[in-house]
């Protein structure tokens, strides 16, 4: 039931490529508030990305980068504002239904990793296929161990991620972010904890499965890797400054 | 599904040895406790051979003599001409009996071949031997008739035939005990020390007394059973030997000119410590037994609340780990049935862990022989409750959190703030 859902939205986002967008976001606001203080992290914010783009959001460290990208990925929601994923009207969906299009459109790269240090690299790289349906174990393996390799990761697969340097772990997290073949990327300063020539190599990563088709969104505040990505959205104190 | 969460919670099982190992301890621990607890009082208040028809019998343990201002109190097991007087009869009873208290002056001795031999004697009817039933290895009981007609015969268990007579058939055999020669007519299974209204090493008839004495007291030595026809019949049984008490007549009216006692069962009477009730009061079982289950609650409370502790802020620690998941798919009941999973699989080892443990330790203290011809069981049924009990902690303590953190954003869940 699942795969025919996703192949009827295809088909019907096939036909009209050109015009859809793989995220739409509209007067977006995010709006933290704690017992005495009122954040506004992000305000008004309209952002349109089209199928197989590759766009860096950035701006300085507090203008909202973080937030804005945790909600397009759907770990956070919006105050108000409506945000569509591959045409979908995700603020209105539920617990479960966010679940399945985190799943099956998104994939997330994080600044520090967010490895789980109890599982080996591979069964990191499987988690997003565990909550699919229809996956043998092989099938989760091998599709695990395809997106290692694809990632330039052959060998420490079964390694812990402590037992791996920073740019191999990050990679093990890109791994894990594309292995279920999501058409959207999020990927929040994924050459910030890296030195520079391990940054080259990531970004080289992402380039590579940008142009096999997917849409990537990264926040960075490197105008070096920046100025590698089609388009730039910058941040300021939450608003959208081009 | 499942096979993934079971994966997956052994995989964290292995990696967080040092929470396993607490959480394991702590549910198996609770568990050999209760195992024990529950095996004492089986063991001195269940219904186990010879006492099988204990759902039906009552009795009377001990009574009160008071004098007519009260300052005076003779407080003793009951004596024989009170019963046999008083009690007899009473509507809904089957079969009454007569017995003298063993742990009342019923420890004797023998001297076989220059050695000094330690037994516990106790007197009782024929009627006695249709009331209990006990595991005969060889004969029978003594009868009615042999009571009636005060023949020296007794039945023995087989630690004393194993003492007396090497362990050989000991049927028709005589033994010395306490300078009076008895003829063996039967031998049974030992039965517990604990077991105190059966227990003894030697049985004889009341009427072999060395003094006829006991025919003339109204206090002193005895206990009665009463075996009832049915449960149902308890209250009237109990009501009918109140006012029996009424009409005792006493020597000298004077001195002594009330008589205070209860037919109730052996539970009943022992618990009266535990509640503080007097002799003048009916016992009081219900506030007995909320007693022991709060006891018994206290006891496993500690290791329940150290084990939600512990599984709570595991949890906590995996707040990431939640964030994570939630990132790349998991919904939050996906989350909190591999919660579930992770809890009761863990409840279930600690729980098995506990059995093994619950057996070892009883079969240790029935071998320490601390509790002459104990045999510590362990009772099925409350180890079940028992497991019940852990896993429902460990869902508790492990879901509820599991849950709560859950239903956060996981972006919140990321940073690890729980709310
Ligand atoms: N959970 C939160 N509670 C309160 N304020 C927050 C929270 N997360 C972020 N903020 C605030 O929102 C603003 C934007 O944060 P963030 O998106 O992380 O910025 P960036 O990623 O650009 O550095 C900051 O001022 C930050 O302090
Ligand atoms: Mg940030």
């Amino acid at each position: 039931m699942t795969s025919q859902a996703t192949a009827s939205t295809t088909s019907a986002n096939g036909a009209q490529t050109s015009t859809a967008n793989m995220i739409q976001l509209e007067g977006i606001e995010k709006v933290y508030r704690t017992d005495r203080i009122e954040t506004v992290a992000l305000s008004d914010i309209n952002l349109s990305v089209r199928a197989g783009e590759f766009i860096s959001i950035m701006g300085p460290s507090g203008s909202g980068k973080s937030t804005l990208l945790n909600v397009i990925g759907l770990l956070d929601v919006p105050t108000g504002g409506k945000v569509s994923v591959n045409s979908k009207p995700v603020t209105s969906y539920g617990d479960k239904h966010l679940a399945r299009v985190r799943n099956e459109e998104i994939g997330f790269v994080f600044q520090t990793f967010h490895l789980i240090n109890d599982l080996s690299v591979v069964d990191n790289v499987e988690i997003p296929l565990l909550y699919r349906k229809g996956l043998s174990g092989a099938e989760r393996r091998k599709l695990a161990l395809r997106a290692l390799d694809r990632v330039g990761l052959h060998a420490r697969v079964h390694h812990f991620p402590s037992q791996l340097s920073g740019g191999q772990q990050q990679r093990v997290a890109i791994a894990r972010a594309i292995v279920g073949n999501p058409r959207i990327l999020l990927a929040d300063e994924p050459t910030g904890n890296l030195d520079s020539q391990m940054g080259d190599e990531i970004m080289g990563v992402l380039k590579g499965l940008n142009d096999d088709g997917a849409t990537i969104v990264m926040v960075t505040h490197d105008p070096r890797q920046s100025e590698k990505t089609e388009r730039i959205v910058r941040l300021f104190d939450g608003r959208q400054v081009s | 599904m499942l096979k993934n969460y079971l994966k997956i919670a052994f995989k964290v099982f292995l990696r967080r040895k040092f929470f396993t190992f607490i959480s394991l301890f702590a549910i198996s621990f609770t568990l050999v406790v209760l195992m024990v607890a529950v095996s004492f009082l089986d063991h001195v208040f269940g219904a186990q051979p010879p006492e099988t028809k204990l759902d039906r019998t009552i009795g009377v343990f001990h009574l009160q003599m008071k004098s007519p201002d009260d300052n005076n109190t003779w407080s003793s097991p009951g004596g024989y001409k009170f019963f046999d007087r008083y009690a007899r009869n009473l509507p809904g009873v089957e079969i009454m009996s007569l017995l003298t208290d063993t742990f009342d002056g019923g420890k004797v001795y023998s001297y076989l071949d220059g050695n000094k031999i330690e037994s516990y004697l106790k007197h009782t009817d024929g009627e006695f031997w249709r009331i209990m039933e006990f595991t005969f290895l060889e004969g029978g009981p003594f009868t009615s008739d042999d009571e009636k007609n005060a023949n020296f015969v007794a039945v023995i268990n087989e630690a004393t035939r194993k003492k007396f007579f090497d362990g050989q058939s000991a049927l028709g055999r005589t033994l010395e005990v306490d300078g009076q020669r008895f003829r063996v007519v039967g031998v049974v299974a030992n039965v517990p020390y604990l077991r105190t209204i059966p227990f003894a090493d030697i049985w004889v008839p009341i009427s072999t007394m060395k003094t006829q004495a006991y025919k003339n007291q109204l206090l002193g030595g005895f206990n009665a059973l009463f075996l009832a026809r049915s449960k149902a019949d308890f209250p009237m049984i109990k009501e009918e030997f109140q006012s029996r008490l009424k009409q005792v007549e006493f020597d000298d009216p004077k001195e002594y000119n009330r008589m205070i006692g209860y037919a109730e069962t052996l539970f009943e009477f022992m618990s009266r410590p535990l509640t503080n009730s007097r002799q003048e009061e009916p016992a009081k079982v219900g506030r007995a037994l909320a007693t022991i289950f709060i006891i018994m609650i206290l006891f496993m409370l500690l290791p329940a609340i150290n084990l939600v502790n512990i599984n709570i802020s595991r949890i906590m620690e995996r707040a990431s780990e939640i964030g994570v998941r939630k990132a790349f798919g998991a919904s939050s009941w996906t989350l909190v049935g591999q919660f579930i999973v992770e809890n009761v699989l863990l409840s279930l080892i600690g729980g098995a862990i506990g059995f093994v443990l619950s057996r070892f330790v009883l079969r240790a203290i029935t071998e320490s022989g601390f509790f002459p011809y104990a045999d510590f069981q362990l009772n099925y049924r409350v180890f079940l409750y028992g497991l019940a009990v852990a896993v429902f902690f460990g869902l508790m303590s492990g879901v509820y959190p599991a849950w709560k953190m859950s239903r956060l954003h996981p972006a919140d869940a990321l940073k690890g703030v729980a709310r």
